[in-house]
């Protein structure tokens, strides 16, 4: 075991090299299987939990703010290009900006992460619920108003539904992005997986960097699945021809997610 | 509720004074901020994001154009797209970081990576959704398809690749606000070095990353506009109106 004298401008890629016996880390290699048995669950459970914290959280609530808007933006036609600049202006400062123009208001923290976190869902959510509302067919709304229904019943019984796979499209896009953008979240003092690259020296950890890329890409890649399972279950009622279209429909929601 | 208001108030005030005319250092190793210094970060910050995006452009565009043209690889653009999103922009500068170097051609070429994805998946999406009767038009009147796919297509695909360009613009400019992570020295670098600017020059920092960034989506928004074919213009007007 090679004990470093100087710890002066130490890396911590370096410091574990001195206290560990593993020859991996002290080379810096890049795929130490033991060193990440031996440290997984002390090191990287609670930024993975703290992760899906700041994700479920922010894309529950912005899905939650964003539909309040669609219901409201429904009714109100002139509220849509107003709520659409709010939320875009909202996207477009860099989440980094974000947190740090919050401090003096809400301070470091996890909240500060959730408040920057939701503004960007918000965007995402809102825009694909509007679009979802627009490409609705005339055909069923006219047999529902034919049918004698209400607007608030339109709403719920047509034109929700039939907005779905929208809805679930852009609720799939902006949770894939919340998953990424999350990692930045330690800067504003939310922790996270991006807490494992920030504090020290862990950048240049190689070890570290290929875990920490693992399990953000695995959640991302995990998320995607899940949403591309649900959006299948919800449309069966689609015909074969239509549901086939599911990935150029997704495409046209990538492309959608920011239109002018 | 008032003091909340005065120190909001206050914070915002030091860091309009730090970009203005500079402060002392809190290790008091001289002055901090200053118009000079906000320039030369700025400067680095652009050149380093023009770079990213030139780069990103130049790869994007045709390969978008040719396999929209050829209406393949529908697959390879959209998973382009999803794997663009699904990858984080810190964890994309910790890998080139650790496995690359530091230093601004790295640096660089990480936000490369970043810029493709958008640009490549939009440019194809727009290619594939041009009005198919006016390249059946085209076709019938004997144009070549290289013609086809630069004079039909390209035009009809221009909103929508500009959409692209945004996502990735923003996305790179704001990833460029971590580069100091990567030892390029960008506006980022008053946000990340609290010890050396003080608070002042972190939300100064911010101020600045957020004012480029809206400032690049307006000009870019206005290009869009201007790209925009007036035939498409009407045809979504009447669709609005209808």
């Amino acid at each position: 075991m090679s004990v470093n004298l100087t710890l002066v401008g130490q890396s911590l890629a370096e410091k574990l090299a001195g206290d560990s016996s593993d020859q991996c880390i002290q080379d810096n290699g890049a795929f130490c299987f033991n060193w990440i048995a031996e440290n997984f669950s002390d090191r990287y459970v609670t930024p993975t939990l703290e992760h899906l914290y700041l994700v479920g959280f922010s894309v529950i609530l912005g899905f939650l703010l964003a539909m309040g808007m669609a219901v409201l933006s429904h009714r109100q036609r002139w509220l849509v290009p107003p709520f659409i600049g709010v939320t875009g202006v909202l996207y477009t400062i860099p989440s980094v900006a974000f947190f740090f123009l919050l401090l003096p208001i809400t301070g470091r923290g996890v909240d500060t992460a959730l408040i920057a976190l939701t503004a960007y869902n918000l965007q995402i959510i809102y825009r694909n619920i509007v679009a979802g509302l627009n490409n609705v067919p005339v055909g069923p709304k006219d047999a529902g108003r034919g049918m004698g229904m209400t607007a608030r019943q339109m709403l719920w019984k047509v034109e929700f539904p039939l907005a779905v796979p929208e809805i679930v499209a852009g609720l799939r896009i902006a949770t894939v992005s919340t998953v990424a953008i999350a990692t930045l979240a330690d800067f504003a003092g939310g922790g996270g997986l991006g807490s494992l690259i920030i504090t020290g020296s862990n950048i240049t950890f190689k070890t570290n960097i290929l875990v920490v890329t693992v399990l953000a890409v695995g959640m991302a890649v995990i998320f995607d699945i899940l949403f591309l399972l649900a959006q299948r279950r919800l449309t069966r009622w689609q015909t074969a021809g239509e549901s086939r279209g599911g990935s150029k429909r997704f495409g046209a929601a990538m492309a959608r997610s920011r239109a002018a | 509720m008032t003091g909340l208001a005065l120190g909001f108030l206050g914070s915002f005030g030091d860091a309009f004074e730090f970009i203005f005319s500079g402060q002392q250092s809190p290790l008091a190793r001289g002055e901090v901020g200053g118009l000079a210094q906000v320039w030369d970060l700025l400067v680095t910050h652009v050149a380093l994001s023009a770079a990213a995006m030139a780069l990103g452009l130049a790869i994007a565009l045709p390969l978008g154009i040719y396999l929209g043209h050829r209406g393949r690889g529908e697959l390879f653009a959209v998973a382009a797209g999803n794997a663009g999103r699904a990858l984080p922009e810190l964890v994309l500068i910790a890998l080139f970081v650790a496995f690359v170097g530091t230093g601004f051609d790295n640096v660089m070429l990480a936000l490369m990576i970043l810029a493709v994805p958008p640009i490549l998946t939009n440019t194809f999406v727009g290619i594939r959704q041009a009005d198919r009767t006016a390249v059946e038009a085209a076709r019938g009147m004997g144009m070549s398809e290289r013609a086809i796919a630069l004079r039909i297509e390209l035009p009809l695909a221009a909103p929508t690749i500009m959409t692209g360009v945004r996502t990735s613009a923003i996305n790179v400019i704001a990833t460029a606000t971590i580069a100091p992570l990567g030892s390029v020295l960008t506006l980022g670098d008053f946000i990340l070095s609290p010890n050396v600017y003080g608070d002042a020059g972190v939300i100064a920092g911010a101020i600045l990353v957020a004012l480029l960034a809206l400032s690049v989506e307006l000009g870019l928004a206005a290009l869009q506009s201007a790209l925009t074919p007036k035939g498409v213009k009407l045809q979504r007007a009447a669709a609005d109106t209808a």
